[in-house]
């Protein structure tokens, strides 16, 4: 790859509906090979954002970006290709047909079979599209998006409607996926997804990016983490007065400090006091996001 | 939490590699599926194969024997005139497989491709033109094997005639196909092209409708098309009313098509 612009680099887009601002100035800049989830509540804005980012929707302000060029110049070049969340298939071709129909729309493309095999619908390959199931056919989306083997995989919310076990199998093959060294950013408002799947999320409430980091960053951002430790007769103002920390709590010989930085607590107990049994742990991401996606704007 | 881990690869993942696609994706296999996938839809293969066949036997066949004056047999205008009605119903439903298509989110779906959107319209062209003349042959073959005998020069005249008029009807069924974003157009549209076959002469001669309707019936759309498929046959020389029908008609939907394409495939 001799590229060196980044992946997408969106400006501050904004897009209005009559009086409903649906994305507010937002700004988002990915490198390529980065997996970043983009997570937020439904009506945040991400469908939206992901419109203007394939070109099927003009942005009202901004610029979109993908690898330097217009979305139009990397979707004629099979550079960008999307999952979306419904619709788009003919119920009249069956799998195969429709793989290898699309095939022909691009320049350059993978082989029908190897598409088939790594969305896991090989099996399923004669059937008709309108008999499959929801989840087949989000693999089959997937499958037609692997075809011109694109640098950036965008996924719109791509397991909606689907079962558990669905959505276990889609995301095994996505992420199968994803170890060639693809960028891919996929909307979604699951956590769990977001939190098992992704690098980097990026939260967006309002059509606003509200909070952008690893996903130990974001857990870390609205609720911190929680040091425990066996330790009689803690003396509790210390704790409380160490760097980062929040709450200092004891529970029989049990001490719970909420912190923002676990490391100087940890080190504190270690080094300076008798504690023994130390436990870091995060609150999980749904603290996160419920305190960054429900805050006043 | 790293996704990115160092593992064998099996991506090309070269910049080398990506062109667009030749002709802007218009290719053979893609029309050999297109086609395919009509052939296996059992009401359109009724509406324009089974049907004008039967219309022939139900109505042309008791004609046998009677003669137009100049000698040849009634049952070739017939024949002829379902050949045109035949081919009109095929291409105008494959025209307006686009609103399907659309209703769909299919066309959505291809914007997501570098098939560049007059790619597909040519697609549904040639579609729309090989059932088209699937039509013609259909309604000949059927003509010719119940006894129609008409001069070589007639048979291939009037197909070709029949068959490449139908090309106005391929572009009133895009026309509608991107005025009516609906899933079941062919439903209004199958009695709407009958109407308007009628009217053209289709189905029975125009001179027994009264004055007024004929001269109405002369300014739409498949009277044109049907008095120049049947001039071989008929004889009289050029029908210049009928070919500036043909013109005109072809000219508003063809425009008018385009017009509601530009608005609907218009790039950001």
């Amino acid at each position: 790859m001799t590229d060196t612009a980044p992946a997408v680099e969106l400006a501050g887009l904004t897009k209005t509906f009559g009086t409903v601002t649906a994305v507010d100035g937002l700004s988002l800049r990915i490198e390529p090979g980065e997996v970043v989830a983009f997570l937020g509540p439904n009506g945040a804005g991400k469908t939206t954002t992901v419109d203007m980012l394939l070109g099927l929707a003009r942005p009202d302000a901004g610029t979109v970006r993908v690898f330097g060029g217009t979305p139009g110049d990397a979707v004629r070049l099979g550079r960008i290709a999307a999952v979306m969340q419904t619709g788009g298939l003919l119920k009249d071709l069956t799998v195969a047909e429709t793989v290898r129909m699309t095939a022909h729309f691009y320049g350059h493309s993978r082989p029908v079979t190897e598409v088939l095999e790594r969305a896991g619908i090989a099996d399923i390959a004669d059937r008709p599209v309108g008999k499959c199931s929801g989840g087949q056919q989000q693999r089959l989306r997937f499958a037609l998006a692997l075809l011109p083997d694109p640098d950036l995989m965008v996924l719109d919310e791509p397991t909606t409607g689907m079962d558990v076990e669905g959505r276990r199998d889609f995301w095994q093959a996505i992420r199968a996926d994803a170890r060639s060294g693809r960028t891919v950013l996929f909307a979604t408002h699951y956590l769990d997804e977001a939190d098992a799947y992704a690098d980097r999320i990026v939260l967006v409430r309002q059509g606003r990016v509200v909070a952008d980091g690893t996903t130990a960053e974001i857990k870390n951002l609205a609720a911190g983490r929680v040091v425990r430790a066996t330790l009689p007769g803690a003396d509790q103002a210390v704790l409380a007065a160490l760097p980062g920390v929040q709450s200092v709590e004891v529970r029989g010989d049990a001490v719970l400090v909420h912190t923002e930085d676990s490391d100087v607590v940890a080190r504190h107990l270690l080094t300076r006091t008798d504690a023994r049994d130390l436990e870091i742990t995060s609150r999980n991401l749904e603290d996160a996001f419920l305190a960054l996606t429900t805050a006043a704007a | 939490m790293t996704v990115t881990a160092s593992s064998a690869t099996t991506s090309t993942r070269e910049a080398g590699n990506r062109r667009p696609p030749a002709l802007g994706g218009f290719s053979a296999p893609v029309l050999g599926i297109e086609i395919r996938r009509v052939l296996r839809n059992r009401r359109t293969l009724m509406f324009i194969l089974v049907m004008p066949a039967v219309f022939f036997l139900l109505f042309g066949l008791p004609q046998r024997g009677q003669n137009l004056d100049n000698g040849l047999p009634v049952t070739g205008w017939i024949m002829i005139s379902l050949a045109v009605y035949a081919a009109m119903v095929a291409t105008t439903s494959a025209g307006a497989a686009v609103a399907t298509e659309r209703a769909l989110g299919w066309s959505r779906q291809l914007r997501l491709t570098p098939l560049r959107p007059a790619a597909y319209v040519a697609t549904k062209v040639a579609t729309a033109m090989v059932l088209g003349l699937l039509g013609v042959l259909v309604e000949f073959t059927v003509g010719a094997a119940s006894g129609v005998r008409m001069p070589a020069h007639v048979w291939v005249e009037s197909g070709l005639t029949a068959w490449i008029g139908s090309l106005v009807f391929a572009a009133l069924g895009l026309f509608v196909g991107y005025l009516a974003p609906a899933e079941n157009v062919m439903q209004f549209m199958g009695p709407a092209l009958a109407i308007l076959a009628m009217l053209g002469g289709l189905f029975v001669p125009l001179d027994i409708l009264p004055h007024a309707m004929q001269q109405i019936a002369k300014f739409t759309p498949v009277y044109g098309v049907g008095q120049l498929a049947r001039a071989p046959l008929a004889g009289g020389g050029v029908d210049w009313a009928a070919v500036g029908n043909v013109a005109a008609w072809t000219a508003f939907f063809g425009l008018g098509a385009a017009r509601l394409f530009r608005r609907d495939t218009t790039r950001v």
